[in-house]
């Protein structure tokens, strides 16, 4: 069995975000970026599928810019088999990737794709769901446990209202929790191994896709700020500013 | 315009985020249509019909609708679509399921969690965990949108009379199916549609704690959340979670207890009218956020509280 895996690199969770002063979006110049954590839980779970013999070959695939190959190669250092870079200095909406997902899926005729639910930049959480739309396969979102049989996904989904399972038939797209499982650190050994796994590159143009985006960014803005509150010395202070104050007890 | 929300309900009654995204609906403007789709649903129908400002309640009702699995629903969207301009749906992790699945089929973009209505194209949604805004205009002839619920006032549930028609359903696709769910059993109010909500986090040590957070909740008519670290703990279930990951609620009232207040965590709640921090720690982020800081430990000043209560 093969397993393809999106690899998104994005803001690093711990940082920030500055929005540009002319409005026009996120100030990345020099921020520190990572894989999307998301994405570090399916890389993980495909490995685990191969160490369990369930599975073959994982291959990782990032779509952006240039900088891309960095996350790529930590997804090999994870343990991937080797990656896909698709080029583009564009930023595309989430239809537009699952269109070059489409593409490389049929290139490589993969039994499961596993997405991140959502990027943690943008939080879209739609590529999974797209992709298997376009691929007319099943999905399975949200998913913190994954336990493949006789050609068919048994997955439990993180829903509001509890846990759900469903069952799904291979091939299909699962989009990953956080709770799916605990991703490993890359070791140093395995990070120099990463080097020299193969990495293909390709341009978004060769592949002959519509990636035109259907929304324009007008403007980004902060958003409003909470005013300044107040440290209380005591809970008798405490409940009497509810009671009086706030008036919401 | 004419727009067609897809309801979530639990076949008796609506689930509350349906009444913002009405809400939502009608500041785009336009007639509105409620989709209720399900197995043995009619009751939900019934009960959408006298939402205010609803004008017509499309009912489907068929056993391939069980446990309203993403395939099935997503074709029956698609396949009322091309009668609407818009396409709306709460945010929450039914609509997160099927309607970019449906947007993907239609070739359109989706409009994530928008928080507020510029315009019948141009809205505003949170990005990068809600530390920026932004303002997105769509060109696709039908606008798919999820919708931030915590931004829109709820419809009220009463005063409209909307007829009731039954649509065609499509065959079982095949592809998946329904097992289980297992739903949380609380007797408290739902997390998403509480007024008061008083959360844990990891400084609470264990499940055993909350039930120090149980007592205030009961007293306060509130509902309990978590941070993800005590859900990841395993002190509380996943449906517990505020935050990026989680639920995304704005209650009249906020308690947090133990919690440090990292980007994510602030995502899910930073909306609250008042929002009151419990922690040892006066340096905690969760203080710049908070209308009501009390530097304390919390198994010295819960307690006092659930007692000044
Ligand atoms: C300020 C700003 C505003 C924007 N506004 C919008 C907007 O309103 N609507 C819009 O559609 N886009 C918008 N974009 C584009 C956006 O940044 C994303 O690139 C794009 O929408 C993908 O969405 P996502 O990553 O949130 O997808 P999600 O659906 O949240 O991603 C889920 C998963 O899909 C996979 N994946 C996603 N992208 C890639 C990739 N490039 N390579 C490999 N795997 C990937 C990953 O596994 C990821 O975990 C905006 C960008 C900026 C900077
Ligand atoms: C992609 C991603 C998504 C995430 N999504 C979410 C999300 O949806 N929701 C979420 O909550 N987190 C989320 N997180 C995790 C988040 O970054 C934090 O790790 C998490 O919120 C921390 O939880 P906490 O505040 O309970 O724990 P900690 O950060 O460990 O804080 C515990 C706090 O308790 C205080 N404390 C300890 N003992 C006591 C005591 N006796 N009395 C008083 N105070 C005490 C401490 O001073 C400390 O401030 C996400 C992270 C990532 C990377």
């Amino acid at each position: 069995m093969k397993v393809l895996v999106g690899v998104k690199r994005v803001l690093d969770p711990q940082v920030k975000a500055r929005v540009k002063a002319d409005k026009s979006g996120i100030d990345l110049t020099n921020a520190k970026m990572t894989m999307n954590p998301f994405d570090e839980n399916a890389v993980e779970e495909a490995i685990r599928l191969r160490e369990a013999g369930t599975v073959e070959e994982v291959v990782a695939l990032s779509i952006g810019a240039a900088k891309s190959e960095e996350t790529l190669r930590n997804a090999l250092a994870l343990g991937a088999d080797r990656a896909i870079l698709v080029l583009t200095e564009d930023v595309l909406e989430p239809l537009a990737i699952a269109k070059v997902f489409k593409a490389i899926v049929e290139k490589e005729s993969p039994d499961l794709v596993l997405v991140g639910k959502q990027a943690i930049d943008d939080d879209c959480n739609q590529t999974g769901q797209m992709l298997s739309a376009l691929l007319g396969w099943p999905q399975a979102t949200f998913a913190s446990k994954l336990e493949l049989a006789d050609g068919t996904a048994q997955v439990t989904r993180e829903v509001d209202s509890g846990l759900e399972t469903i069952n799904v038939n291979m091939p299909a797209v699962v989009s990953v929790d956080l709770r799916l499982n605990e991703p490993r650190y890359a070791s140093l050994p395995n990070v120099m191994k990463a080097k020299r796994k193969p990495l293909e590159k390709m341009d978004l143009a060769d592949l002959g896709l519509d990636t035109a985006n259907r929304m324009t960014t007008i403007e980004v803005m902060e958003p409003p700020a909470r005013a300044a509150g107040v440290i209380v010395e005591s809970v008798a202070e405490l409940v009497e500013k509810l009671r009086n104050e706030a008036k919401v007890i | 315009m004419s727009i067609l929300v897809i309801a979530e309900h639990d076949n008796a009654s609506l689930v509350g985020a349906t009444l913002n995204t009405v809400t939502a609906a009608q500041q785009i403007g336009g007639d509105i249509d409620l989709l209720i789709a399900g197995n043995g649903c009619a009751a939900a129908a019934q009960a959408a019909a006298q939402v205010a400002g609803v004008n017509r309640v499309l009912l489907a009702d068929d056993a391939s609708l069980e446990g309203q699995l993403a395939e099935n629903v997503a074709n029956l969207v698609v396949s009322l679509a091309g009668n609407y301009t818009h396409v709306l749906t709460a945010a929450t992790t039914f609509g997160k399921n099927f309607m970019p699945r449906a947007a993907a089929l239609l070739d359109m973009s989706q409009i994530s969690e928008i928080s507020e209505v510029i315009s019948a194209d141009t809205f505003v949604r949170p990005v990068y965990a809600g530390n920026a805004m932004a303002k997105v205009q769509s060109s696709d002839s039908i606008k798919l949108i999820t919708v931030r619920t915590t931004k829109f006032d709820a419809a009220a549930e009463t005063g409209g009379s909307a007829a009731v028609e039954a649509v065609a359903v499509a065959a079982d696709s095949g592809l998946s199916r329904f097992v289980g769910l297992a739903a949380s059993e609380s007797e408290r109010v739902e997390l998403t549609s509480a007024s008061i909500v008083i959360s844990g986090g990891r400084g609470m040590q264990n499940g055993e704690n909350f039930h120090m957070l149980d007592s205030i909740a009961d007293k306060l008519g509130a509902a309990v959340g978590a941070s993800r670290a005590a859900v990841d703990a395993g002190f509380v279930p996943n449906d517990y979670q505020v935050g990026q990951t989680g639920k995304v609620i704005a209650p009249d009232l906020y308690i947090a207890v133990g919690i440090s207040g990292a980007i994510q965590h602030l995502a899910g709640m930073k909306d609250s009218k008042t929002i009151v921090a419990i922690n040892k720690d006066s340096e905690a982020p969760i203080f710049q956020v908070a209308d009501y800081g009390l530097v304390a430990d919390l198994f010295e000043a819960v307690p006092e509280l659930d007692k000044a209560l």
